[in-house]
């Protein structure tokens, strides 16, 4: 079967550097195989934008296997297109008709400042972490795998989370630009397990303030970054972390140390 | 660390600031039900609601009235403050906007939470005073009531008066509708904010809360309808 050939419109946000003001320009894409991903689709344009001695569009990636969380893009308004739980690299231009307009935009959160046209600077993300996303006891080598018995349900619990790959679409997708299902990813995938569970109500206050110092917005509960997270990580990680941090204030209010 | 520097950052963070948004909001909500169950004693008749205002004006030899006043002005108090809070930060949190937007799943009810809250708000204001701040004795509809023996406010006149005017109808019917549409995000929104949300319940608690505005609005509109159909009557 002969691979079916697009012709699109695509309005890209360009932007020269950090602090210029960026603009929306207009780009044909021609002759696009169906079969290419969105960010090949990209390269294909950028292979012309070269030729002809312009700048090519800035975008970031990585794996481009959908693993590594680098990959962005607000694609027609959705952060990595449309389809559920796809990356904007696992996504293909067989998504798309003959004739379609595409807009590209950044992933627009005032936490997260452009740097060039499509590349935002996520290390707001890294900050949170830094406040508790970690367990500070030395773990040494690995222990026997069956030496901390962890019952089946917790740990499917704690892996959904785990599978975040902190790629910001939640934030994008988010009408606050909140960060609340990045954050409750990372907090409770820690949280409910042993090795864990002994810095619970640090972690949640630490990283709860570390996003609000970064200049996310509040949850609203609208659950627009459920319906985009490639990893479709679920919005109950954030209630349950709305519960913890409650209980964390209450016991730091209380309680001088725990 | 003391305890009011506790409760300072407490409210500084982001989810304590919703905590008391959605605990001000079970306050409200309750408060919700309560009234419409009052309300609703005017199809008893005139003696049932009258005798009604006169307890909730007597409880606790008079001041129990004032316990619930300044517990339901200190639940929107801090329902409004900590909200507008919260939009100011929500605002400056995006200030660049997406040239083409789209919404996936968030409600037009969820998106304009502020623009029905600030609208009943200012129903709120009219409806006191029209009903509390305004009657007075010698005022019409704060007459003797025939059915009993002492003098006291006539609520079902009051009302009854009040509803036969088309506009006020209306007026009151509208208000029921934002508010039945704030209620359809704000009851749902509850249970997330306060941590009592799961995968099994999600869809419950979705419909309870939709449950529940459904029941407020047609509660509430039932009363002025049942007047200007002549159900109810002087």
């Amino acid at each position: 079967m002969a691979t079916e050939k697009l012709n699109l419109t695509l309005k890209v946000w360009r932007q020269p550097s950090s602090t210029a003001q960026g603009e929306i320009v207009t780009y044909e894409a021609k002759d696009i195989p169906s079969t290419a991903s969105f960010l090949e689709m990209l390269d294909i344009v950028n292979e012309e934008l070269i030729n002809k001695g312009d700048e090519p569009i800035a975008f970031d990636h990585d794996c481009r296997e959908g693993i590594c969380g680098m990959c962005s893009l607000t694609i027609n308004g959705r952060p990595h297109g449309p389809g559920d739980g796809v990356t904007t690299c696992q996504l293909h231009m067989r998504s798309f008709r003959n004739g379609d307009t595409i807009w590209i935009e950044p992933f627009r959160a005032q936490a997260f400042p452009i740097l060039k046209d499509l590349i935002v600077d996520r290390s707001a993300f890294d900050h949170i972490i830094q406040a508790g996303g970690y367990i500070s006891a030395r773990t040494g080598s690995a222990v026997d795998a069956n030496a901390m018995p962890i019952p089946k349900p917790v740990a499917d619990y704690a892996f959904d989370a785990a599978a975040c790959i902190g790629c910001g679409a939640c934030v994008a997708a988010c009408k606050n630009a909140s960060a609340m299902l990045f954050v409750a990813a990372k907090v409770e995938h820690l949280g409910v397990l042993p090795q864990g569970k002994a810095e619970k109500d640090r972690r949640v206050l630490g990283m709860v303030r570390a996003m609000d110092d970064a200049g996310f917005g509040n949850c609203t509960n609208q659950y627009e970054c459920e319906a985009v997270c490639p990893k479709e990580i679920s919005a109950t990680y954030i209630t349950k972390m709305n519960r913890d941090f409650a209980a964390a204030s209450i016991k730091e209010a209380v309680v001088n140390e725990f | 660390m003391n305890l009011l520097e506790s409760i300072k950052r407490f409210y500084a963070s982001s989810v304590g600031k919703k905590l008391l948004v959605a605990l001000s909001g079970v306050v409200l909500l309750l408060f919700l039900l309560g009234h419409l169950a009052g309300n609703l004693l005017i199809y008893m008749g005139r003696e049932a609601i009258n005798d009604y205002g006169e307890f909730l004006h007597h409880m606790l030899h008079g001041t129990g009235v004032w316990f619930a006043r300044l517990g339901l002005l200190a639940a929107v108090t801090i329902h409004v403050v900590a909200t507008i809070h919260l939009v100011q930060q929500n605002r400056a949190a995006r200030e660049n906007r997406y040239a083409y937007e789209t919404t996936v799943r968030a409600s037009k009810a969820s998106r304009t939470m502020i623009i029905s809250g600030i609208i009943i708000l200012s129903f709120v204001i009219f409806h006191l005073l029209q009903f509390t701040i305004l009657p007075g004795p010698g005022d019409q509809g704060y007459y003797d009531d025939q059915t009993s023996d002492h003098l006291r406010p006539d609520v079902f006149g009051m009302v009854v008066r009040a509803f036969q005017n088309i506009l006020v109808c209306l007026f009151y019917i509208v208000s029921m509708g934002f508010l039945c549409f704030h209620l359809s995000h704000g009851v749902a929104s509850v249970f997330q904010t306060l941590g009592l949300r799961s995968e099994k319940t999600a869809a419950p608690i979705e419909w309870f809360g939709r449950a529940y505005a459904a029941f407020i609005f047609l509660g509430n509109i039932s009363i002025p309808i049942a007047v200007q159909l002549g159900f109810v009557h002087l």
